[in-house]
């Protein structure tokens, strides 16, 4: 399109963990369900883990303490230990639509002493207005989303 | 959810109609008169404009009157809600992410 687009901002987040890459990594993908916060789940009944399929084309879902599950999106990146890109495929009040995608890249840069940076970048929020078809042949593309590093503004000294 | 969801589900509900999300597509090309818009898609022009109605009540557009016509456009503070929620989101999970990596090396240091 040549026309003006509105493009919002990504959120990019940081955070530094005494943990050297691969460890971070791990406990990042392996135990999501460990760490991510208990107010945000889509299920009925509140949340019991958080899965990540360590591949390509990976699920990415809630389980609930009754055993169901819930789609959040899917793996679109699996390069550990340095990087991984996850689709956002959660609409209207948490509701999983897959048509929708939107990209969080996380990159685990190594720091000195042993320790990790974290950087995430959740992006193209404007595709909550996208037609679903465009959407969709998005989601079809092999190669549509392993994109270009962005330089991340490091938030190093956060604590 | 907290409070702070409020807005950014109105809007996120407000595009999760199609016709809406089509009138939304529209806008991202810049202003449109509400004749414009409703040319663009199958549904009459009355549901046009609740559809707009729907999608300026949840704050993702605006409109001024330009002569005789309504001309809308998208709203940026109304998707920057969407933004703000899942920023706050985030902050909380990679605060969390830390403490649970964290805290896991102080329980293997005091076993060891």
């Amino acid at each position: 399109m040549s026309r003006l687009e509105i493009r919002l901002a990504p959120i990019n987040r940081s955070v530094v963990v005494k943990a050297d890459v691969a460890r971070s990594f791990a406990a990042f993908t392996d135990r999501m369900g460990r760490w991510w916060p208990r107010t945000h789940s889509i299920g009925s009944t509140p949340l019991a883990d958080v899965i990540v399929e360590p591949r390509v084309g990976g699920r990415w879902y809630e389980r609930s303490t009754d055993g169901a599950e819930c789609e959040w999106g899917k793996v679109l990146a699996w390069d550990p230990p340095g990087r991984l890109i996850l689709a956002w495929q959660l609409d209207a009040n948490w509701k999983y639509d897959p048509a929708l995608v939107l990209e969080v890249e996380i990159t685990f840069t190594a720091l000195e002493g042993g320790m990790t940076r974290v950087d995430l970048e959740h992006r193209n929020l404007e595709r909550y207005g996208d037609k679903a078809a465009t959407v969709r042949d998005m989601v079809g593309s092999d190669n549509g989303w392993v994109g270009i590093l962005k330089s991340f503004v490091a938030d190093v000294e956060a604590t | 959810m907290t409070d702070r969801t409020d807005s950014a589900a109105t809007a996120l509900a407000a595009l999760a109609d199609p016709t809406r999300r089509q009138l939304f597509e529209h806008l991202r090309s810049g202003p449109r008169a509400v004749g414009e818009l409703a040319r663009g898609v199958t549904v009459s022009r009355p549901a046009v404009s609740q559809h707009l109605a729907v999608l300026k009540a949840a704050g993702l557009v605006r409109d001024t009157a330009a002569g005789t016509r309504r001309v809308y456009e998208i709203d940026p503070k109304g998707l920057g809600a969407i933004r703000a929620w899942l920023d706050d989101m985030w902050g909380g999970a990679l605060q969390n992410f830390r403490a649970d990596l964290e805290s896991e090396d102080v329980g293997k240091k005091e076993k060891e």
